[in-house]
C-alpha cells in the first residue's frame, strides 16, 4: 500500500510541463488528436461541445502593461491520485473508468461506458468529452485513423489516456526482448511532437527519471492540488504569478 | 362502459368532459414521446447540454420528482410501520391510496426520463452487470428499479378494486392477498426509497473535485445523503396533500377528511423544521469552513443568473417561512395559509435539487475557467413536461375508475 491508500507497484506513469518553455503552438493537441483518434465536427467553434484530450489554455496575470504576464497551459487528463479513487473513478456506475494501480493511468472503457457523464460532472479540471454525435472524418481521413486506438461511438465520454497503447505496444516489444515489465519506458504522442522539449514523461516512481526530478524541483506546482485530487501532471514555471492561479480563489 | 367501471356511490365528471381532459393530456404527452425520439434518434446534440453541463434538466427534474414522490413511501411506512406505536397516524388511511398512485407514476415518470438522460440507452442494464459498488449512482440504480417494481406491487391492488375487475373471483382474491401482505412491501418500499433518496443527494455530496456540492458525512455517506431524505420526507407528504387539495377543487368535492391535512400539515412541519435546522447548519459549515478550506469563498458560489437569491429563496421563503407556518396552529387552520405553505415546501425542493445539479457545475472550478449559463432546450423540457402530463392521466384514471378514497362516498352523500 502506498501513502495515498491504494495497491501500488514500482511504476506511477506522470507528466511534468514546463510552461516557461511551452510556446502555445499547439503541437501537442493536434499530435494527440491524430494518434488518438479523436474526432472533429465542421465547425469546432464551439468549445463546449469539441473533443480534445490536450487542450492549451491562454493565461495571463490580469496586469496592465508593462507588467502584462501571459502563459500557455497545455491540460491532458491529471490521471488523480487521490487516495483509494480519482475523483472520476470511484463516482462511473459501471466501472466503465478505472485507475489501473499497476500504472497510475486512468482508463477509460468505451463499450462499457453508458454516457451518465457523471464521471465528467466529477472532474473539476474538463479533462473528459462526451460524444455529442458520430464520430466523422471527413475523406480521406477514414482511412488514416490509428489501427491501435477503438474509435469511440456516439454517447460515450472520452479522454487522454496517457497513450496507453504505446505502453501496451512497450510492452509486448519488452516481452519479446526479454526484458522485465517495470523496466518498459514509452513515450506519448504529444511529448514526442514538443518542438520545445517542455513536456516529460516517466515513471514518477523512478528517482532517476526526468519526470520525478521536474516534479521534485521548486518550479513545480500542481493545478487545483487543494482540492487533494492529487494529479499526476506537473507543471514547471519560474513565475509566482502562475504558481499562484494553479490553486487561485475565483 | 366508463359508468359500469366507475366506483359504486361516487359520482364523476361526464364522460366527454373527461375525453377532453385526456386528450389535452395524450397530447402534451405525445409532444414529450416526439422529443424523446428525437433524442434517442438523434443523440443529445439536440440538448442544452454540453462539457460543462453534464447534468442538466433531466437530473434536475428527476430528482425534484423523486423527492416530491416521496409521500408514498414515507406515508406508508407511517401507515403500516408506525400506526401502531402512535394510532393518529392511522388517519393516513384515508389518502394512502394516492400516496401509492402518487409515488408510482413520479418514479416510473422517472425512470423513462433517465432514459434519455444516458447516452448510451441499451446500455442502462450495464449497471447492474458491471456494478460499482463505490459509485453513488450505482446505489441509485438499484434503488429506483427496486423500488419502482414494490410500487408496481403496492398499484397492483389498487388497480383490482376496480367494480369491473373486483368482480372476477381470482383476481379479488388475489388482489385481496395482496392487501394482507402490503405492509411487507411498504417496510421494503421504506427501505429502498430511503436509500434511494439519500443516494441522490449523495451523487452530489460525494464530487471531492466540486467544492460547491461536495460534503463530509458519516462513514460513507455525505451529508447530503441525510438531507435529501429530510427533504424528500418534509415535501412528499405536503405534495400528495396539494394532489389531493387540486382533484378536490376540480371535482368540487371533498375527499378526504380535514383531520387528514391536519395531520400532514403537522407532519411536514416536524420534519421540515428538523431538514432546516440541520440544511441551515450544513450551510453555515459549507460557507465557513468547508468551502474555505478549498480557497472559496461563499461569494464566489454564486452569480447571476445562478445569485445568492437562490439561497434565500430557497432556505427562507421555501424553508424557514412554510416551517413557521405549518408550526402554528392557527396557520394550518387556514386552508389558504396550510396549502400555501404545503406549496412553498415543494418549491423549496425543487429548487433545491435544482442548486445542487445545475447550479454545483456553473461554479467554475479551474480559476481560469469561466462562468457558464444552462439553457435547456425544447428537447429537454418537453420530455419533462409530457412526464408530468403522464403523472396527471394516470392519476386522473385511477381517481375515475378506481376507489382512491375510502371516504368518499361518506363525505359526499347524494
Amino acid at each position: 500500500m502506498s501513502d495515498n491508500g491504494h495497491t501500488q507497484s514500482g511504476v506511477l506513469y506522470g507528466m511534468a510541463i514546463d510552461l516557461d518553455k511551452c510556446t502555445g503552438c499547439m503541437a501537442c493537441s493536434v499530435a494527440c488528436q491524430a494518434e488518438n483518434n479523436i474526432s472533429f465536427r465542421p465547425d469546432e467553434s464551439n468549445k463546449l461541445r469539441s473533443i480534445t484530450w490536450m487542450e492549451v489554455y491562454y493565461l495571463d496575470n490580469g496586469a496592465e502593461h508593462p507588467d502584462y504576464r501571459f502563459s500557455y497551459l497545455p491540460r491532458p487528463c491529471m490521471h488523480c491520485n487521490a487516495p483509494h479513487h480519482s475523483p472520476c473513478t470511484f463516482v462511473c456506475p459501471v466501472n466503465a473508468t478505472v485507475r489501473d494501480e499497476a500504472t497510475g493511468i486512468v482508463g477509460h472503457i468505451y463499450p462499457r461506458c453508458i454516457g451518465c457523464r457523471y464521471c465528467m460532472v466529477a472532474c473539476p479540471y474538463h479533462a473528459r468529452d462526451f460524444n455529442w454525435w458520430d464520430p466523422a472524418w471527413p475523406e480521406p481521413m477514414e482511412q488514416m485513423l490509428s489501427p491501435k486506438v477503438s474509435t469511440r461511438m456516439r454517447g460515450v465520454v472520452e479522454k487522454c489516456s496517457f497513450c496507453s497503447h504505446r505502453l501496451n505496444a512497450a510492452r509486448s516489444k519488452a516481452y519479446l526482448d526479454g526484458l522485465e515489465m517495470s523496466e518498459v519506458t514509452y513515450t506519448p504522442a504529444c511529448v514526442e511532437a514538443c518542438p520545445s522539449q517542455a513536456i516529460a514523461f516517466g515513471n514518477l516512481l523512478d528517482e532517476h527519471s526526468e519526470v520525478a526530478r521536474l516534479a521534485k524541483s521548486e518550479r513545480a506546482f500542481r493545478l487545483l492540488s487543494k482540492l487533494n485530487t492529487e494529479p499526476k501532471v506537473y507543471y514547471l514555471s519560474r513565475h509566482p504569478w502562475l504558481h499562484n492561479l494553479a490553486n487561485a480563489s475565483l | 362502459m366508463d359508468k359500469a367501471l366507475i366506483p359504486d356511490g361516487v359520482k364523476r365528471s361526464p364522460f366527454p368532459v373527461f375525453a377532453g381532459w385526456l386528450l389535452v393530456l395524450f397530447a402534451v404527452i405525445g409532444w414529450g414521446v416526439y422529443a424523446g425520439i428525437v433524442v434517442l434518434l438523434k443523440a443529445l446534440n439536440v440538448t442544452g447540454l454540453n462539457d460543462y453541463f453534464g447534468f442538466g434538466f433531466y437530473i434536475t427534474i428527476d430528482l425534484a420528482i423523486i423527492a416530491l414522490g416521496a409521500g408514498a413511501f414515507f406515508s406508508g411506512f407511517l401507515f403500516y410501520g408506525m400506526s401502531r406505536f402512535f394510532p393518529a397516524l392511522k388517519e393516513l388511511y384515508k389518502i394512502i391510496n394516492l400516496a401509492v398512485v402518487v409515488g408510482f407514476v413520479c418514479y416510473t415518470g422517472a425512470l423513462a426520463v433517465l432514459l434519455l438522460e444516458i447516452g448510451q440507452p441499451l446500455r442502462g442494464w450495464f449497471g447492474y452487470w458491471h456494478a460499482n459498488v463505490h459509485s453513488m449512482l450505482t446505489e441509485v440504480i438499484f434503488c429506483i428499479s427496486c423500488y419502482a417494481i414494490v410500487l408496481v406491487i403496492e398499484f397492483v391492488p389498487l388497480i383490482l378494486e376496480n367494480r369491473k375487475l373486483d368482480a372476477i373471483k381470482p383476481l379479488h382474491l388475489f388482489g385481496h392477498s395482496l392487501h394482507e401482505i402490503m405492509a411487507i412491501f411498504a417496510l421494503t418500499g421504506t427501505f429502498l426509497s430511503f436509500f434511494h433518496q439519500g443516494s441522490l443527494g449523495g451523487v452530489a455530496g460525494v464530487l471531492f473535485g466540486r467544492p460547491f456540492a461536495y460534503r463530509t458525512g458519516f462513514f460513507i455517506w455525505p451529508w447530503t445523503f441525510f438531507l435529501f431524505i429530510l427533504s424528500a420526507v418534509a415535501s412528499g407528504p405536503a405534495f400528495t396533500a396539494l394532489i389531493c387539495r387540486t382533484i378536490e377543487k376540480a371535482g368540487r368535492k371533498q375527499l378526504v377528511d380535514r383531520s387528514v391535512y391536519d395531520l400532514i400539515a403537522k407532519i411536514v412541519a416536524a420534519f421540515l423544521s428538523i431538514y432546516m435546522v440541520l440544511k441551515i447548519a450544513d450551510t453555515l459549515y459549507w460557507a465557513l469552513d468547508l468551502a474555505p478550506s478549498f480557497g472559496f469563498k461563499l461569494t464566489d458560489f454564486y452569480r447571476e443568473p445562478y445569485g445568492i437569491w437562490l439561497l434565500v429563496v430557497e432556505l427562507i421563503v421555501c424553508g424557514i417561512i412554510p416551517a413557521i407556518m405549518l408550526l402554528i396552529p392557527q396557520a394550518r387552520a387556514r386552508n389558504g395559509l396550510l396549502f400555501t405553505a404545503f406549496a412553498l415546501t415543494c418549491i423549496g425542493v425543487v429548487i433545491n435539487r435544482f442548486v445542487m445539479t445545475v447550479q454545483a457545475l456553473a461554479v467554475p472550478v479551474m480559476p481560469f475557467d469561466s462562468w457558464q449559463v444552462y439553457i435547456p432546450t425544447m428537447y429537454e423540457y418537453a420530455p419533462g413536461i409530457a412526464m408530468l402530463a403522464y403523472c396527471a392521466l394516470v392519476i386522473s384514471l385511477a381517481y375515475r375508475y378506481l376507489p382512491l378514497f375510502p371516504r368518499e362516498k361518506e363525505l359526499n352523500p347524494h
